[in-house]
C-alpha cells in the first residue's frame, strides 16, 4: 500500500485530504529505506542545485581569484603578512625537507626566491630554490559583496528593475481584469458553440508562436509600437488560455447557489461576478497572479523583439544579456547581474508556492 | 430576473428568449478572448500564410507583391533550412525522452512515502523552473565552461582524462544543452506527482493481496494509470522542443556556433524574419514548422487511443 497523505500535501493545502487515507504503520526495515531514499535526494538536489551554488560563489568572488588556477571553490582572498610595512603574499612552499610550509614571499625570483617566516618574522629570510610562480597561494574565505553594488550601477539596475516591474504589473493587471471575465463566460454561462470555442482556447496553447508573429510583428511595425512597451502590454488585456483555463476550471467548483440567490436578489451578471464569485475565488486570483508576474518577469522574446536598441525600455532579463556581452571577461560581475535578476521571481515563488504548484496541477491534469 | 442555466433540459440545445439574454451575457463575457484571438491568432495565422506568396523584406524598399510559389522554391533548395530541421530533430531526439522520463523518475522519488521532507524537496526541485531563462543560461554556461566548470572539475575529480567541450563542441554541444533544460523539469514533476496522487490506494492494496511487488505495481498499476499525464507531457514537450532557440540565441548570439551546431530550425526562423527582416520567408519557414507540428500531434493523439487510459470516460 502506498500513501498518498505526504507528497503534494501543498496541493491540496494544508489538510491532506481524507480521501487519501493515513500514512500507513511503517514495517520493520523502513528506517533503512527512509535512509536511503532521503539520501538519495539529498544527492540528486545537490546536483541538480549545484549549479546555482557555483553562481554565488562566483559572484563573490574577485577577478583577481578567478584568474587564479587552483583557486579554491569558494570566494578567498590570498593571505598577506605585514613585514616592514608591505603587505607580502602567503604562500604554501614545499621544503626540501619533505614539509609544506605557510611563508610570506619577501623577494621573487625566477630561479630562487626568499622568505619570511610568519611565525618568527625577526629570522633571517628563509632561501628556497624554485620558481615562485609555481606555488600556490593560501586563501581565505572574503565574499566581494562590492560585485553587486558595481553591477547595480554598471548596468543601470534601478531603471531595468523599474521598467521590468512596470510591465509586470500592467500586464498582470490586464491579464486578471480580461481572464476572469472570459473564464467566468465560459464557466457560468451556456451560449451556442461554447463547446467549440472553448476546444480553439485550449487548441491555443499548443500553437507554435513563430505562426504567428511574423505579421504580428509587421503590423506593430507599421502602427510604429516596436520600440515601445505597447507589443508587451496590449495583448494581456484580451485573455491567454493557460490561465482562462485556470480559472474556469476554479469557477466551476464554487456553486453556483449563491449566483441565483443573487440573481433573485435583483443582480445582474457583472454584481455576481463581483460580489459572489469573486470573493471565493481568490485562491486562483493569487496564483494567476504570480503566474503573470512570473512569466512577465522572465520573458525575454518579448521584450527582445519589442524593445531592441532601445536600452531605456529594456527589462533585467534583456540587460543582463547586455551585460554579458560587455563584460564576459568578469564572470564574477555576470553571476552577480544573474542572481539579481533571479531573485524578486525566486522569492515571489517561495512566498506563494502552495498556489503556484496548485495552479500547475489544475492546468496539467485537468485537461 | 433570470432562469438559472442549468434548470434546461440536456437535449434541446434550443434557447428560449430568456435563455438567449443569458447566452448573450456569455457572449460579452468571452469577447476579450474572441477578440484577442482574432487579432493576435487567427488573422496572423492567415496572414503568414499569405505572407509566403508575397515579397515582403521590411529591411528592403521594394514594393510589396505577390510572387506565386518562389517562396517555397527557395525553401526547397535552402539547404540551411534541411540542415536546421535535422538539428531540431536530432536535439528532440536526445531531449524527448529526458524531458518526459526526468520528471517522472523525481515525481516517483518525491512520492514515496519512505522519503523523509518531501514538502521541501518538491519545493526545491521546483525551484529552477522560476529562474529567468537568460539567468539559467548564463548560470548554466558557468557551469559547463570546459576550464572552469564544475562539471568537468567533477569528472576530473573522478579521473577523467580529457573532459568534453561542452557546448564549445560540436560533439558535446547537444548533451549540454539538454542539460541546462533539465532545470525547466519542475512543473513536470508537480504535474505527475498530481497523477501519482490521484491514483486511488485500493488498487495497490488489491495487487498487494494478490501477491505483487513493487516492481510489478509501478509497471502495472502506476505507469498505466499516468498515460494520460505522460500523453500530455509528451504533447507539450514536442511542441516546446520543435520551437526550441532561446538557448542557442543567448548562448551563442545566434550565430549557430560551434560550427554551425547550434543553428535551430526556429533560430534560422528568427534570424530570416528579425535580423534580415524578411517576412516572407520567414513565414514560408514558420508555415512549414506549423505543417510538422500539426501533423506529429495528430499523430499522437491518433496514437493515443491505444495506450492512453481514462478512468470512466473521456473528459
Amino acid at each position: 500500500m502506498t500513501a498518498f497523505s505526504v507528497a503534494g500535501r501543498g496541493l491540496v493545502g494544508r489538510r491532506a485530504r481524507s480521501a487519501s487515507g493515513s500514512r500507513p504503520p511503517r514495517e520493520r526495515g523502513d528506517g533503512a529505506k527512509s535512509f536511503l531514499l532521503t539520501l538519495i535526494a539529498v544527492l540528486a538536489v545537490a546536483a541538480f542545485l549545484s549549479p546555482m551554488l557555483r553562481s554565488m560563489s562566483y559572484s563573490l568572488k574577485s577577478l583577481e581569484q578567478i584568474t587564479q588556477a587552483h583557486s579554491p571553490l569558494y570566494p578567498a582572498d590570498p593571505v598577506t603578512f605585514q613585514y616592514q610595512g608591505e603587505d607580502l603574499t602567503i604562500l604554501n612552499v614545499p621544503l626540501p625537507d619533505g614539509t609544506m610550509r605557510q611563508l610570506a614571499l619577501f623577494e621573487a625570483g625566477r630561479r630562487r626566491s626568499a622568505f619570511i617566516d610568519p611565525q618568527n618574522p625577526s629570522a633571517p629570510p628563509i632561501e628556497w630554490q624554485g620558481s615562485w610562480r609555481t606555488l600556490d597561494p593560501v586563501w581565505q574565505f572574503a565574499p566581494h559583496w562590492e560585485n553587486f553594488g558595481e553591477v547595480w550601477d554598471l548596468i543601470d539596475y534601478p531603471r531595468l528593475l523599474f521598467n521590468t516591474i512596470a510591465i509586470a504589473v500592467i500586464s498582470t493587471i490586464g491579464t486578471l481584469l480580461s481572464c476572469t471575465l472570459v473564464a467566468y463566460g465560459f464557466a457560468r454561462f451556456r451560449f451556442p458553440g461554447r463547446g467549440l470555442l472553448f476546444t480553439l482556447l485550449i487548441a491555443t496553447i499548443f500553437l507554435p508562436a513563430a505562426v504567428t508573429i511574423i505579421p504580428t510583428y509587421t503590423v506593430f511595425q507599421k502602427m510604429g509600437w516596436v520600440g515601445t512597451w505597447l507589443p508587451l502590454l496590449v495583448p494581456a488585456f484580451f485573455a491567454n488560455a493557460y490561465d482562462v483555463f485556470l480559472m474556469r476550471q476554479y469557477f466551476m467548483t464554487i456553486p453556483t447557489e449563491m449566483d441565483e440567490a443573487a440573481a433573485i436578489d435583483g443582480a445582474g451578471p457583472f454584481r455576481t461576478l463581483i460580489s459572489v464569485v469573486l470573493p471565493q475565488a481568490w485562491p486562483v486570483i493569487v496564483a494567476v497572479a504570480v503566474f503573470h508576474l512570473v512569466y512577465s518577469w522572465n520573458d525575454f522574446f518579448g521584450p527582445l523583439l519589442y524593445t531592441a536598441g532601445k536600452v531605456d525600455l529594456q527589462t533585467v532579463a534583456l540587460g543582463l544579456q547586455r551585460f554579458n556581452g560587455i563584460y564576459y571577461r568578469e564572470p564574477g560581475l555576470v553571476q552577480a547581474g544573474t542572481l539579481m535578476t533571479l531573485v524578486i521571481p525566486v522569492v515571489a515563488f517561495l512566498l506563494t508556492q502552495r498556489f503556484f504548484t496548485r495552479g500547475i496541477v489544475i492546468t496539467g491534469v485537468d485537461k | 430576473m433570470v432562469a438559472p442555466s442549468v434548470a434546461r433540459p440536456r437535449s434541446l440545445p434550443r434557447f428560449s428568449g430568456l435563455a438567449w439574454r443569458r447566452a448573450r451575457w456569455g457572449y460579452v463575457f468571452i469577447a476579450p478572448w474572441i477578440a484577442g484571438f482574432l487579432a493576435f491568432t487567427l488573422i496572423p495565422m492567415i496572414a503568414t500564410f499569405v505572407f509566403t506568396f508575397t515579397n515582403i523584406n521590411l529591411a528592403q524598399a521594394e514594393p510589396v507583391r505577390f510572387v506565386g510559389l518562389k517562396n517555397y522554391e527557395t525553401l526547397l533548395n535552402d539547404k540551411q533550412t534541411w540542415t536546421s530541421l535535422g538539428i531540431t530533430f536530432k536535439f528532440a531526439a536526445l531531449a524527448l525522452p529526458v524531458a518526459v522520463i526526468l520528471p517522472l523518475l523525481v515525481a516517483l522519488l518525491l512520492h514515496s512515502r519512505h522519503l523523509v521532507g518531501s514538502g521541501a524537496f518538491r519545493i526545491l526541485f521546483f525551484l529552477p523552473y522560476v529562474v529567468p531563462f537568460v539567468a539559467t543560461v548564463f548560470i548554466w554556461g558557468g557551469m559547463l565552461n570546459p576550464e572552469t566548470g564544475w562539471i568537468n572539475y567533477a569528472l576530473e575529480a573522478v579521473g577523467v582524462a580529457n573532459p568534453p567541450g561542452w557546448l564549445e563542441d560540436p560533439g558535446w554541444v547537444y548533451p549540454g544543452l539538454m542539460l541546462i533544460g533539465v532545470w525547466g523539469i519542475g512543473a513536470g514533476i508537480i504535474v505527475y506527482l498530481a497523477g501519482l496522487k490521484g491514483i486511488p490506494t485500493d488498487l495497490y492494496e488489491a495487487a498487494r493481496i494478490d501477491g505483487a511487488g513493487p516492481w510489478q505495481s509501478l509497471r502495472h498499476i502506476t505507469i498505466p494509470m499516468l498515460t494520460p499525464v505522460i500523453f500530455y507531457t509528451i504533447v507539450l514537450s514536442v511542441v516546446e522542443v520543435l520551437q526550441y532557440f532561446l538557448v542557442p540565441l543567448v548562448l551563442q548570439e545566434g550565430t549557430g556556433e560551434p560550427g554551425g551546431s547550434t543553428m535551430f530550425y526556429n533560430l534560422y526562423l528568427y534570424k530570416n524574419f528579425f535580423t534580415f527582416q524578411n517576412m516572407s520567408y520567414g513565414a514560408t519557414l514558420a508555415w512549414l514548422l506549423f505543417l510538422i507540428s500539426l501533423i506529429i500531434t495528430l499523430v499522437l493523439f491518433g496514437t493515443a487511443r491505444r495506450w492512453v487510459y481514462y478512468a470512466g470516460e473521456a473528459r
